[in-house]
């Protein structure tokens, strides 16, 4: 049974002038539990998209999307969801934003609490536990949402251009952390992206999506090796060859998406 | 992100026309009333704050010195407009002698009262109402229209029904205060509910949050920083119902203070009760900045903007 099962899934959203727009387009897609799946795609093609149908917070207009073969109805609270832009809450310090999931949860506040400072320490954030939110860095604050989501023991980890807003070596670092607390429980991943580099290095499958309406193009096994440092598995000769097999696919979607957004951008000057 | 679908309550609020009210509801934006912060050395901040203090007191004192001066050579009639020296006069009086209803401070305590429970009780309402139409789109629909209407009424005049029908004690007082308090913070309450980060939203719920935790936990800290904004002119809009219901009928009170030294044509008795109301009002503001620094400590500090006037 797979973790994650998307069948001919359609979603289409009402446009603000009375018609629709199709976000998504018959997706058929298969992550196995503990399977790390990473889906690229230019922009606006519905990449997030998918993550929402899977963690319930939109329902699919047509064909099933299935968790653990149930099929998701609702928003699923086994699924965990780190979010593109900062969603934990300013106004909880970093303990209390950890903690935030054992608590809604049902655990006692001292429970949630030592669970929370356990994570703080995997996540390398001991001695911040009393600071908000816009006191720490932006690397930090990405620590502590995964914290906060990884706590919750999801068996399906949704991550939506989770890193996007950090610099590149912020980011190649925080890749290698996930990988090390993904080893760990080895949840089933999607993870959403436009950067193909951080896809093959993070991934154990690379997903490559059309333009919008977004439909998978083609699947891309990687085989190198794990444990794998971000930083470092880019100079293998198997992720040269495989960036070029891979963006092979991916070159004529973004060349299409970047055509349409210029189209655009002439009719409205 | 506005959602013009649920409800359309609020959208075109900003603009409410409402010209007739003699207290229009006022949609206060957060961070309006906040003071500017200056990157600026402590020593040179310093210095320049005492610069400052002293061009003020120099502005008050020449103002003062000004009326008084047009007073003393008959430019200005006293008889109709007063003077300092009178005003403070009638000050000392009040302190030392007593005023003809009693001791001031009983005056103040009852102004006080009034103004403080009509706050209290109708911040509350507003907030619960506020946030309950806010998360419930069908309660919006439904009491929407009612409450638009409700806030384009001169509310100030129900006062003397609120007199004739609850008597002369603080009980109608209270109510009006409450009457005026509660749309502002309730439709500010409603706003910062609808404001709301939907990302915010959608982590709590996949964290496990029930819908309760979410509105308890996600929308009123959420909310709060539009709530607080609505307090600081909330409490003058309650000190404004207090002293007008102690105007149309009362037996103690500073408004009734006002009202009497009005009927004997003593002009520096209304502009010393007016130095009071100014002194509980302004304390009442600084009571609540420090309530919103108590309550926004998570939020970072602003680099920008804030009003001009401290």
């Amino acid at each position: 049974m797979a973790a994650i099962e998307l069948r001919s899934a359609t979603k289409k959203f009402a446009t603000a002038d009375g018609g629709t727009y199709t976000a998504l387009k018959d997706i058929s897609l298969t992550v196995e539990d503990g399977e790390f799946c990473a889906v690229v795609g230019p922009t606006g093609c519905g990449k997030s998209t998918t993550l929402t149908l899977v963690s319930g917070l939109e329902r699919a207009s047509a064909g099933a999307v299935l968790v653990r073969g149930e099929p998701v109805t609702g928003i699923d609270t086994s699924t965990g969801f780190v979010f593109q832009q900062d969603a934990v809450f300013p106004w909880r310090s970093v303990l209390d934003n950890v903690a935030a999931g054992p608590t809604y949860r049902g655990a006692r506040r001292s429970e949630a609490h030592a669970l929370a400072r356990d994570w703080l320490r995997r996540v390398g954030l001991t001695g911040f536990e009393d600071r908000y939110p816009h006191q720490l860095s932006g690397g930090m604050r990405k620590r502590v949402a995964l914290a906060q989501t990884l706590i919750n023991q999801p068996r399906v980890l949704l991550m939506d251009e989770p890193f996007s807003a950090l610099d590149v070596q912020t980011r190649a670092i925080m890749s290698t952390e996930l990988l090390h607390l993904w080893d760990e429980t080895k949840p089933a991943v999607i993870f959403v992206t436009h950067d193909l580099e951080e896809a093959i290095a993070l991934a154990d499958k690379v997903v490559v999506l059309t333009a919008g309406p977004g439909t998978v193009k083609a699947e891309f096994r990687i085989d190198l090796p794990r444990p794998r440092v971000v930083q470092e598995i880019r100079f293998d000769p198997r992720f040269t060859r495989l960036y070029e097999q891979i963006w092979e696919a991916l070159r004529s979607e973004v060349q299409e998406a970047y055509d349409r957004t210029t189209r655009v951008t002439q009719v409205a000057s | 992100m506005k959602d013009s679908t649920a409800g359309g309550l609020v959208q075109d609020s900003p603009t409410d026309p409402a010209p007739t009210d003699a207290t229009p509801t006022v949609l206060t934006r957060p961070g309006d009333a906040k003071p500017a912060r200056s990157r600026v050395r402590p020593g040179a901040l310093l210095h320049r704050s005492w610069v400052l203090f002293l061009l003020r007191t120099g502005i008050v004192v020449v103002l003062l010195g000004a009326w008084q001066i047009g007073v003393d050579t008959k430019a200005i009639d006293k008889f109709f407009w007063g003077e300092p020296v009178g005003v403070w006069q009638q000050l000392v009086d009040w302190v030392t002698i007593g005023t003809s209803q009693g001791s001031l401070l009983d005056q103040i305590l009852v102004t006080l009262e009034e103004a403080v429970l009509g706050f209290v009780i109708g911040s509350v309402l507003g907030i619960v109402c506020g946030i309950a139409l806010g998360r419930i789109r069908l309660l919006s629909e439904l009491f929407g229209p009612f409450l638009k209407a409700a806030n384009s009424i001169p509310r100030i005049i129900l006062g003397s029904i609120f007199t004739v029908a609850f008597g002369f004690g603080v009980q109608s007082k209270i109510i009006l205060a409450v009457v005026l308090v509660f749309f502002g913070v309730f439709f500010n309450a409603f706003q910062g509910t609808r404001e709301v980060d939907r990302n915010l939203i959608a982590n709590a719920q996949l964290l496990g949050a029930s819908r309760w935790r979410v509105t308890r936990d996600v929308v009123l800290p959420s909310a709060f920083t539009w709530i607080l904004a609505s307090l600081h002119i909330s409490f003058g809009f309650a000190l404004i119902g207090a002293l007008v219901g102690e105007i149309l009928g009362a037996n103690q009170g500073l408004g009734l203070l006002i009202r009497s030294s009005q009927n004997n044509f003593t002009m520096d008795g209304v502009l010393a009760g007016m130095v009071l109301v100014a002194v509980i009002a302004l304390t009442a503001e600084a009571l609540i900045t420090v309530l919103e620094n108590r309550l926004l400590r998570w939020r970072p500090p602003q680099s920008h903007g804030g009003a001009a006037v401290k």
